[in-house]
């Protein structure tokens, strides 16, 4: 054999692909859902953060600013690494999926709160004095008037850092969460053949390279004004 | 569970003191692993942003796929790929290069974008007039438009780096004795969370001042832009 075969025979190898690609696909939708569930509660967390902050409260955004940072400094992999290996300790075990789902959505309400808040304090004062002195409340100038706005503005960065963070799901792995990698590493060690981590880093391609391509076309599309 | 199992399974200061030099150890390995991987990463960008200055079709179109491509796929599908794939190919690899290889592609492609928006920056009248003053291609990139271009990205090139450093601790995958890997070590030994927490702190108290700088330098930002 030709050392092109073997490596078509490793890397491609079309009985392998066939008898994993079952897995694989189940490893898609399971990413897919981990993703969502993370994009859903990560930026819900941060929106809410967000908000919490502009009311001004001196001891809770430091609080919040110190959550922030914490969850800003710290990698991905050692914050579930410390749920999943390190909560059972405290008597609470949690799943690979929920302890992916749980770290990768705290970095996100981390950055999606910094973004949000940047938002916020860039739309001008005037905005907020014209909104107040036609009567709405603190609340509602908040979310009919600057919200809209901020949200607006920040849509590029967010949309960025979504992704990035989204790709985190492969951390699962790790934890034993059969998303795409997980299923394509279980695979290569049955069949002791590369082909399904080929199938594994394709699906990635798939399901990415178009949120990659649609973000690249917000950032234009939604860039800032110079 | 009482107050003194909590502090005993998480902050036990006997585990640390026992734990203290398998850590020490992991925090030199990621230090030495963020200087490797960082000048690669910032190699392979500048790389990618000077081949974005060129406009050939044959340049444009083949250069976009290689970024999206490689922003597309998650880091560690990647280093697995590299690290559990390639040896199938005959290519035996260790944990230590293809975590380079690893890096130089994904963070590349991060920096590349990065500092290509750099470049765009750059009115195009900077480049004719060095032109017109008799400086070449290579040396009115080199002179006037990068350090023009990088200061105008700067906060994204730290935020970069930040990710980068961070991201180091997918090598405890491959069984590179970082920090996040001789935690686990150590944790696993001990049957203790505290190891992990340790990890975690020293994490933070590195990375803390990096979070703090962005932050303020992010807000002039934004100031700039209103």
């Amino acid at each position: 054999m030709s050392s092109w075969d073997r490596f078509v025979d490793s890397f491609f190898n079309a009985r392998v692909a066939w008898e994993y690609l079952p897995r694989i696909i189940d490893g898609f939708w399971l990413t897919i859902l981990l993703a969502l569930s993370i994009i859903a509660s990560g930026l819900a967390a941060g929106l809410i953060l967000a908000v919490l902050r502009s009311f001004g409260l001196r001891p809770l955004n430091w609080l919040i600013v110190f959550l922030v940072d914490l969850f800003r400094a710290l990698p991905p992999l050692v914050i579930i690494a410390l749920l999943y290996f390190g909560l059972p300790a405290a008597g609470l075990s949690l799943s690979g999926f929920a302890a992916t789902w749980l770290s990768l959505s705290l970095v996100l309400m981390a950055f999606a709160e910094e973004i949000f808040w940047a938002g916020i304090t860039a739309t001008p004062r005037g905005q907020w004095e014209a909104a107040r002195s036609t009567g709405l409340s603190f609340l509602q100038t908040l979310g009919w008037v600057v919200l809209p706005q901020a949200v607006r503005m920040v849509i590029p960065p967010l949309t960025n850092r979504t992704i990035a963070i989204t790709k985190g799901t492969a951390l699962g792995s790790v934890v034993a969460v059969s998303e795409i990698l997980g299923a394509a590493q279980a695979g290569v060690s049955f069949s002791f053949n590369p082909t399904p981590l080929t199938l594994g880093a394709l699906a990635y391609v798939v399901l990415f390279v178009p949120v990659v391509i649609l973000g690249r076309w917000i950032e234009t599309r939604f860039a800032w004004k110079r | 569970m009482t107050l003194d199992d909590f502090l005993l399974a998480f902050f036990s200061l006997d585990i640390l003191r026992e734990a203290w030099p398998i850590l020490w150890q992991g925090l030199q390995q990621t230090l030495l692993l963020s200087v490797i991987v960082v000048p690669l990463g910032i190699l392979g960008g500048t790389i990618l942003a000077l081949l974005s200055t060129v406009e050939h079709p044959l340049v444009r179109w083949p250069l976009m796929a290689w970024v999206d491509f490689f922003r597309a796929l998650p880091p560690l599908v990647l280093l697995i790929f590299l690290y559990a794939g390639l040896p199938f190919a005959g290519l035996e690899i260790s944990a230590l290069g293809a975590v380079a290889i690893g890096f130089f592609l994904n963070t590349g492609a991060y920096y590349g974008e990065i500092l290509r928006a750099g470049i765009e920056s750059v009115p195009r009248g900077q480049m004719e007039a060095a032109r017109s003053t008799g400086l070449g291609r290579g040396q009115a990139l080199a002179h006037v438009i990068l350090p023009q271009a990088v200061r105008n990205v700067l906060p994204d090139l730290i935020s970069n780096t930040l990710e980068v450093v961070k991201l180091t601790s997918i090598a405890s995958v491959v069984a590179l004795p970082e920090l996040l890997f001789q935690a686990r070590q150590a944790q696993s030994v001990t049957y203790n969370a505290t190891p992990i927490v340790a990890a975690a702190v020293i994490y933070f108290l590195l990375l803390w001042p990096v979070v703090r700088l962005l932050s303020r330098l992010e807000n002039r930002q934004l100031a700039a832009r209103q």
